[in-house]
């Protein structure tokens, strides 16, 4: 059995209600997972011997936006003893109420979802360190997300040099 | 007590908002003599804008919270708006000290969505010339971490090499540093003439200069005073810290991208994995000498057998056609008219593409919707995910370890803010 | 020729105050120790063994911004950031000068988002810009000298 089938089984025997979905693509292995039971099925990979997924490589996000559930979380697992990835997919409705945080599993996750909630606005539950991290303290909204605009400023040409120059901020010595 | 670093962004913290700030599980010291210091954003020892909030009893760091994003730039919002092709420029501009690894890390992740992959000889180039870049990244990380710890010549020499080697970057990609060099299904353009014969050259000297850094450094008594014992992180730790690259094998771990999942024709090179068990600053400095090393080996077997052919792949819906076809045919004309307005499409799906760059696993996460710009993307950038250990490394020290640390880990701010 | 031909046996010469105010100004130039993203490397670059330099006089970078007459801005300018950058240019003391190095310093740059301040000029002015993504070393050094040669225009009434 190679070990993409092996850890859907023992998912499947540990936790039978897990599992929402199974997708390959271009050969990786993506598991949906219920939103309910991602903190649970983590731990599990984790601390199982024969699966050992003691690595979390990355979280991230992603809105699929206009489809319903609209945000998705990754996570990116690899076993360095076993050396073998796996992908974790959690739909999340509802940004304000996402999956548990895997901080006590992993002790990057806390980090990881620091980034996701800043950029993304998913809030993990359980997560108490999330705040603002990359943008200043007092910006609205969430830039990765499809309905935020790019913030694009007109480019200045010769033709609207005057026009564009007038609205622009200058400094001053003082 | 507050602290204010800064204009209106910056906001003042109380003693109590910073502990909440680092909010990292470490546990906290009752104590009103503490007091707090803010390094940086513009700070020599920090490589880059970055902002540490350091909590002191006398000078020993009792907690400490980065905070970061002053070079927050958009790039994955920014690269939504782009073609898959006009989005590689971007990449560059991340993790600018080694721009060459990015680009491969996005252009396999592409690759890897379309379904393709580059000849090849194109793979044998995409080696050399990462190695290389690792070997330049690895020459400035010396190069600065040597000068924050007080070694001025060694930054000196660093840069001399480096320049070379920015020399054969501009010669192949025509730029020195933001090379843009790989493209989807292989390279812009085949590499000159003279390639080999400059990186023969540089083969044969650069052994000697490795040499003579260390000879700088491992009999300095200051270097090593402040290198040995310091930060030490174990294995267990470091795993669980998602810690990668250098830092990782420093602490004894052996997980090097390019052996556990190779790419571009990794597994054809004979090379070592440097492994240290110490888990300190003079260990990660260890591993990373002894990784250039390597690099010039990967460097010389690629080289010796650069095979001959193709540079691009030959799907025209992917690849422009070559310059000379425009005049004589028809179709030539209208791929490269789409493929310059419109792009390629890519197919529905996501891929996560791992690539070992110099500061550990860069990972590129990549979904395509069927149209010709990607519908997200996002880096998993190691020196972000390293930042994060860098309270608990730092737990305990004094204030002039945590430069020492800092140069360690080797972080490039561009890549953790993006 | 040497000078002494020149002064005889007086020992005096006469030249104008201001020549000599602006000879100083361009030939003791310290910079601030302070660098964005890319742009701040061929910033080292250009202090380092190949392109040295210190041949125009300013091989010092001081870490403070009390003790330094130049901002080179190399790199891009967050939104976050752009305080930081006003609050150092304004405890620089007079004269001060600003380069805005590389294309994002200048205008933007290929980021044009939210997050980044569409030129430095926004926020602090700008004496010289210097083109490139990023300059080379020599850009950065034709830029320092075009510097030197509008010091050395300047008219000591225009500060008074």
């Amino acid at each position: 059995m190679n070990p993409d089938e092996v850890i859907v089984s023992e998912i499947e025997k540990a936790f039978p209600e897990a599992i929402e979905e199974v997708s390959e693509f271009r050969g990786e292995r993506t598991l949906y997972i219920r939103k309910a039971d991602l903190k649970s099925v983590c731990q599990f990979l984790r601390d199982q011997q024969s699966l050992q997924y003691n690595f979390l490589t990355d979280i991230c996000a992603d809105d699929m936006l206009p489809e319903f559930p609209r945000f998705a979380v990754n996570y990116q697992l690899y076993s360095i003893p076993r050396n073998h990835r796996i992908r974790l997919r959690v739909r999340v409705e509802d940004p304000e109420d996402g999956p548990e945080t895997v901080g006590s599993i992993w002790a990057i996750g806390t980090w990881l979802e620091m980034e996701v909630w800043d950029l993304m606005g998913v809030r993990f539950k359980g997560n108490t360190s999330l705040r603002r991290l990359f943008l200043p303290e007092d910006w609205q909204g969430f830039p990765l997300r499809k309905d935020y605009p790019l913030g694009y400023e007109e480019v200045q040409f010769s033709f609207n040099f005057d026009e564009i120059n007038a609205k622009k901020p200058h400094a001053t010595k003082d | 007590m507050t602290l204010s670093a800064g204009g209106d962004a910056i906001q003042e913290l109380t003693l109590e908002e910073l502990r909440n700030k680092v909010g990292t599980g470490m546990e906290i010291e009752d104590a009103e003599e503490h007091m707090l210091l803010s390094m940086g954003p513009q700070h020599p020892s920090t490589h880059g804008v970055l902002r540490l909030l350091v909590e002191l009893d006398g000078e020993t760091v009792v907690n400490l919270a980065p905070d970061i994003g002053f070079l927050h730039t958009g790039i994955e919002k920014n690269m939504e708006a782009k073609t898959f092709t006009k989005a590689l420029v971007m990449t560059d501009r991340m993790d600018y000290l080694s721009p060459m690894s990015n680009n491969l890390g996005y252009i396999l992740a592409v690759e890897k969505l379309l379904g393709v992959e580059a000849t090849p000889r194109a793979q044998a180039i995409r080696v050399i010339l990462t190695e290389m870049q690792r070997v330049a990244s690895h020459l400035v990380w010396l190069g600065t971490s040597a000068l924050d710890l007080a070694a001025m010549s060694v930054f000196l020499y660093c840069f001399r090499e480096r320049e070379y080697i920015l020399d054969v970057f501009e010669m192949v990609a025509g730029h020195r540093m933001m090379v843009s060099y790989f493209r989807p299904g292989g390279l812009w353009r085949d590499v000159p003439e003279e390639f080999e014969t400059a990186v023969r050259q540089f083969l044969d000297f650069m052994p000697a200069k490795i040499a003579d850094y260390e000879a700088l450094l491992k009999n300095n008594p200051i270097f090593l005073g402040r290198a040995k014992g310091v930060g030490v992180i174990s294995a267990e730790d470091a795993i669980s810290w998602g810690l990668t690259g250098g830092s990782l094998r420093g602490s004894g771990v052996n997980y090097d991208v390019r052996k556990a999942n190779p790419y571009s024709g990794y597994e054809q090179y004979d090379f070592d994995v440097p492994l240290e068990t110490d888990g300190d600053v003079y260990a990660r400095y260890r591993v990373r000498m002894e990784e250039m090393r390597q690099s010039l080996r990967i460097i010389e077997q690629a080289l010796n057998k650069l095979p001959d052919g193709p540079i691009q792949i030959d799907n025209r819906k992917i690849v422009p056609p070559p310059r000379a076809e425009l005049g004589r045919s028809m179709e030539a004309v209208i791929h490269h008219f789409k493929l310059w307005t419109e792009g390629f499409n890519a197919p529905e799906g996501f891929v996560y593409q791992a690539i070992e760059s110099p500061r550990g696993e860069f990972g590129v996460y990549l979904r395509g919707n069927g149209g010709s710009k990607p519908a997200r993307v996002h880096f998993r950038a190691p020196s972000y995910v390293n930042l994060a250990a860098l309270p608990k490394l730092s737990k305990n020290l004094f204030v002039a370890d945590v430069v020492a640390i800092i140069g360690s880990i080797d972080i490039v701010l561009g890549e953790i803010d993006r | 020729m040497g000078v002494e031909q020149k002064l005889g046996n007086l020992g005096v010469v006469t030249y104008r105050l201001e020549d000599l105010v602006n000879w100083g100004r361009t030939n003791a130039m310290w910079p601030i120790l302070f660098g964005l993203a890319c742009c701040a490397i061929e910033m080292m670059g250009s202090q380092a063994a190949s392109y040295d330099a210190s041949r125009f006089g300013m091989e010092l970078n001081r870490p403070s911004p009390r003790q330094s007459d130049l901002m080179i801005v190399a790199g891009r300018v967050t939104r976050k950031m752009a305080p930081v950058v006003r609050r150092l240019y304004d405890q620089m003391p007079e004269p001060k000068w600003v380069i805005a190095m590389g294309d994002c310093a200048s205008c933007g740059g290929v980021f044009n988002n939210y997050a980044i301040v569409q030129g430095v000029d926004e926020i602090i002015p700008v004496d010289v810009y210097v083109g490139g993504c990023p300059p080379r070393p020599e850009a950065l050094l034709d830029g320092i000298m075009s510097l030197h040669e509008k010091i050395r225009n300047e008219k000591l009434g225009d500060w008074a």
